[in-house]
């Protein structure tokens, strides 16, 4: 990209001659205003679900929040079931996606020939495009019953959506994963080449080490796909408020998640209500994991790098 | 094992996890495909649904869903395109620029559910919109913003400086040297990320599920202040809501809006690739 240099760093014209001076004037402050705009949503979106929420955290007792029984109708709102199905479901998804992820950057990037690359690229592309309700339709449908008759009591678990929420973690992965890939200079290749190291010696041993956190950076907004993901966990993973037991076979059992919480029941809440607050609270705690997710991995993106604004 | 044989097991592995990653995209759209193609009809398309929604069509959501990007693209374009503009050629290297960067990753980060919550607290209930189209045309609107502003600002960054030197030292102002000579060349550009933008709207439920969507309406929406069904809503509710429905009816649902969204972003990227090809410089 040839174009970095800022217009700014030109001296300033006289624009005081030209006849369209105070149009220009007008567009320029709208375009600016356009640009802060970003800054403004983002803290009218927190401010409105304070704003909504935040009645739940006066009025339910804290001991209430941290409770293990969410029943809303007799007004138990604990919200530690929702936090450890967010949970379950989210590490089973990044502990699928992150190593399919970071095989297929690999692939997409050092090995796989311009031909393959050209079709596999707007591939996962469509990947990425698929709506979450279809995937999720599609666990429910077809992935569920397959996984019940392996032999779980249900197909509706938290696996089945992690196995959902993998993949739609794997195109954020992978396209963030393969940036850090192509950012890493051709010279190290050459020179791991040169003396003797094979294509595979190069990638684990030169490539990856230097690509190191560009690929943490993927993985942490994997996870913050995961996380947020609302309408395919819904579907698949069985709505059960329970702490699940811990240890493997959790992974086996029906939960809820925070987001599929919101979706499922906001629906049907009195408008002021303490549920309808503590629902948004939920909002709220959501805001801030991702918030501090992507803020972090910009944080680690740092210095005068300048990567792609939406998707780092 | 020899260094040889090593690589020759690790490109092997490598080969066959990526298979693994690609293969089951193509199984979800040929399963929908397959179970799905007998459904569709130009009745399917053009017909309300009917009989508790046991038979008939999907054509109120169908409309919805046209209503719904039609307005996320009013909504999102003028503030998405201003804001690229604003970051690839008026921004200087300071606080309120990395201010501005970190909330559009953030904004790119946000669950959708959230925008669904926030839609409801400020366009439906604070603002007053009710739950109508413009409510969730807003929405999705914004969660939009973030792939429209990084992929028209890539757009607008790639357009070479020299562009821009030759025609102000012409006398032309700034604003017209980004208006005739920048952004008729990033546009291409530009429409690419509005269209892969408009496409995940298209298909997205939870920020629209408390902020316009319908279960079931007799009659069309006459306003943008009306309610609306949705295809992705309509797909959540028939497949989950709805006792007894026809497993073909779900199929064929699922079937068209993975048709629109897919064809949407299939159409930006051979926008993309083709305008790769024929770049002049």
């Amino acid at each position: 990209m040839a174009a970095q240099t800022n217009l700014n760093s030109m001296p300033p014209q006289d624009e005081a001659t030209t006849p369209t001076n105070w149009r220009e004037l007008v567009i320029e402050n709208l375009i600016r205003l356009a640009g802060i705009s970003a800054v403004l949503i983002i803290t009218m979106i927190f401010l409105f679900l304070l704003r909504e929420g935040f009645p739940a955290f006066v009025e339910v007792p804290l001991s209430d929040l941290f409770s293990s029984r969410w029943y809303p109708i007799e007004d138990k709102f604990g919200l530690l079931p929702l936090l450890a199905g967010s949970l379950i479901v989210t590490v089973g998804a990044v502990v699928i996606a992150v190593p399919l992820g970071l095989t297929t950057a690999i692939y997409l990037g050092e090995i796989a020939p311009p031909w393959q690359r050209e079709i596999l690229k707007p591939f996962i592309e469509v990947l990425a495009g698929i709506p979450s309700i279809v995937l999720g339709f599609f666990g429910w449908v077809a992935l569920a019953p397959l996984i019940q008759s392996m032999g779980a009591p249900s197909g509706l678990t938290a696996f089945t959506g992690s196995l959902i929420l993998a993949y739609m973690a794997l195109p954020t992965i992978i396209s963030i994963t393969e940036d850090a890939l192509y950012a890493v200079p051709k010279e190290y290749r050459d020179g791991a080449l040169a003396i003797g190291a094979t294509q595979w010696q190069t990638i684990w041993r030169v490539v990856l080490p230097a690509a190191r956190s560009g690929i943490v950076i993927a993985v942490m907004l994997g996870i913050g796909r995961a996380i947020g993901e609302t309408m395919a966990v819904m579907l698949v993973t069985g709505n059960a408020a329970n702490i699940p037991d811990l240890g493997f076979g959790a992974l086996f059992q029906p939960v809820r998640t925070m987001t599929a919480t919101i979706a499922a029941e906001m629906g049907e809440v009195a408008q002021g209500s303490l549920h309808y607050s503590v629902l948004f609270g939920i909002g709220i705690v959501l805001f801030i994991i991702t918030f501090a997710i992507n803020s972090l991995a910009t944080y680690f993106v740092g210095g005068g790098k300048r990567r792609r604004g939406g998707q780092i | 094992m020899t260094r040889q044989q090593s690589q020759q097991l690790a490109i092997w592995v490598i080969t066959a996890v990526s298979a693994i990653v690609v293969i089951p995209i193509l199984i979800v759209i040929l399963y929908m495909l397959y179970n799905g193609i007998s459904t569709i009809s130009w009745e399917f398309i053009s017909q309300p649904p009917r009989n508790g929604m046991t038979e008939g069509g999907i054509f109120p959501a169908l409309l919805g869903t046209i209503f719904l990007t039609l307005g996320t693209a009013v909504a999102a374009i003028p503030l998405g395109v201003g804001a690229a503009i604003y970051l690839a050629e008026y921004a200087g290297d300071n606080r309120l620029t990395r201010a501005i960067r970190l909330a559009i990753v953030n904004l790119a980060g946000i669950p959708s559910i959230v925008y669904g919550l926030f839609g409801l607290g400020m366009f439906v209930l604070f603002l007053n919109y009710g739950t109508s189209i413009l409510a969730g045309s807003l929405t999705l609107g914004l969660m939009t913003l973030p792939v429209i502003i990084s992929t028209a600002e890539e757009a607008i960054l790639s357009v070479p400086q020299e562009f821009r030197i030759v025609s102000l030292s012409l006398g032309a102002t700034r604003w017209q040297t980004i208006r005739n000579q920048v952004l008729p060349h990033a546009l291409p550009g530009i429409i690419t990320g509005v269209i892969l933008g408009l496409g995940r709207a298209a298909g997205e439920t939870a920020p629209i599920l408390f902020t316009v969507a319908a279960f079931y309406l007799p009659n069309l929406p006459k306003s943008i202040f009306d309610q609306s069904m949705a295809l992705p809503y309509h797909l959540y509710v028939i497949a989950t809501q709805v006792p007894g429905m026809p497993l073909g009816i779900q199929y064929g649902t699922a079937l068209i809006l993975l048709f629109i969204v897919l064809s949407l972003t299939l159409v930006a990227t051979l926008i993309r690739s083709t305008m790769r090809r024929r770049r002049e410089w």
